[in-house]
């Protein structure tokens, strides 16, 4: 495989436009796959196109709208270092300090985590919850969509061939008193999500619910929400009393699969239960 | 590809496929045997190098990734006669057994301190979480990435009185 490192997007578009030219990211999941399809005499991309050398992919802004924009080359651990993403997506900070390990989180970037869509991907229920949307391009121009639009299935996107996620943004969760994220694995580092679940709560100056954001990760072959459960919480206080009944909202509508990690009925009972921590926030 | 990039403080210069792992180029072409190849996946941080003073897998990197950066290996943190905080503590500390982590162990340690000379115990457990050790129970090797803290506190206050 030859390996290229285009300096601007014209030239990675170019590249892209090659028979068996696929983008390499951090390349954490990507090289560890293509290993795999070599030593079993699979078909291997004919070029790797590094998105590392574009400096417009990689950073944190602020939108005219007030969203911030995460460069899709972004690295998690670049992410987690920024004070914007710490202060105003405590969410999706919550979510990065826990994926991987610290080289992991060294390496991989946000917008591989996001085309690699993994039902278990740690950085998609909170970007969910966050309403945020992605921003690709390819030669053709630049578009726009919803991030519950561009993942369509495990390891499916809408991304057209040619095209890259140039960035991701998310409005601000400041107005949402409750933000939590939270995941359940065999180990605390370097475990793939067993359930996770992100949430956001608006309140009132009563402390009840105007609005609730739930996204569960790994119960699903994509990110799962359950507008019942956030419609139970709707004009409640995040008590216990209140959380127990969305739990039992959660746990009859779930149907999350076995495997190696788990058992549905584990995941299940999981998928309620980590509703409940809102209730010591 | 021409390679040219800085290893352990020298230039390196070489011919390389694109596309060989990190990993393999430091191994079988330069010597470099202390970075080790434990499990090939991104999980167990053996072959763990600092680019650019940033702790990263040498197995999950490609050659033309090294190009123009520098990278640290295990043996490049200090010599023998003059050991990098991290490894005089390994040593004192009992920290390695088999010692295969190590290498990478040291080089997740010596990241950390770069970038947090006073780390708390959790800090020190987070940061070398993504190595892993089948021999010492982790007990010995935080205690010596926190005596290596210690000692490297200790130089600076030298340091600084000096002046």
């Amino acid at each position: 495989m030859n390996v290229l490192t285009p300096r601007e997007l014209p030239e990675l578009f170019a590249a892209l436009a090659a028979p068996g030219a696929r983008v390499l990211a951090g390349g954490t999941d990507l090289l560890v796959r293509l290993r795999a399809d070599l030593r079993q005499g699979r078909k291997v991309p004919s070029s790797l196109v590094r998105l590392d050398g574009l400096e417009e992919l990689c950073g944190v802004a602020r939108e005219p709208d007030g969203a911030l924009r995460l460069g899709a080359a972004t690295t998690h651990a670049g992410l987690l270092a920024h004070p914007l993403v710490r202060v105003e997506l405590p969410v999706l900070a919550a979510a990065l300090a826990d994926l991987g390990s610290p080289p992991i989180r060294n390496m991989g970037t946000l917008g591989g985590n996001l085309c690699t869509a993994s039902p278990a991907g740690d950085t998609l229920p909170p970007l969910m919850v966050l309403g945020a949307s992605v921003e690709l391009a390819s030669a053709a121009g630049v578009r726009r969509m919803a991030l519950a639009d561009f993942i369509t299935g495990p390891g499916r996107t809408r991304l057209a061939p040619g095209e890259i996620v140039t960035a991701v943004l998310a409005p601000s969760a400041r107005e949402f008193a409750v933000r939590h994220f939270e995941k359940v694995g065999r180990r605390s580092a370097l475990a793939v999500a067993v359930v996770s679940l992100a949430a956001l709560l608006r309140l009132d100056a009563r402390g009840k619910a105007v609005e609730a954001r739930l996204a569960w990760g790994s119960v699903g072959p994509t990110v799962w929400r359950c507008p019942e459960a956030e419609a139970a919480l709707l004009g409640q206080r995040p008590t216990l009393t209140a959380l127990k009944r969305a739990a039992a909202v959660v746990r009859a509508r779930v149907q999350p699969i076995d495997d190696l990690r788990a058992s549905a009925a584990y995941r299940s009972e999981v998928a309620g239960n980590l509703l409940l921590r809102l209730a010591a926030l | 590809m021409k390679l040219s990039f800085i290893l352990n403080g020298a230039t390196v210069r070489l011919d390389a496929e694109p596309d060989r792992r990190a990993v393999d180029l430091l191994r079988e072409e330069l010597g470099a045997l202390d970075v080790k190849e434990g499990c090939g996946t991104g999980e167990c941080g053996a072959c763990s190098v600092l680019v650019d003073g940033v702790q990263k897998l040498s197995c999950l990197m490609l050659a033309a990734q090294l190009e123009g950066r520098t990278v640290v290996t295990a043996a490049g943190l200090g010599t023998a006669e003059k050991p990098h905080p991290v490894q005089r503590a390994f040593a004192e500390h009992g920290a390695v057994q088999c010692g295969f982590c190590t290498p990478g162990m040291a080089v997740a340690a010596a990241g950390l301190l770069a970038e947090n000379p006073a780390p708390a115990r959790e800090d020190i457990r987070r940061a070398v979480s993504g190595n892993l050790c089948r021999c010492t129970g982790y007990v010995k090797i935080i205690d010596a990435v926190e005596a290596a803290a210690r000692e490297l506190a200790a130089r600076k206050g030298k340091t600084e009185d000096a002046r």
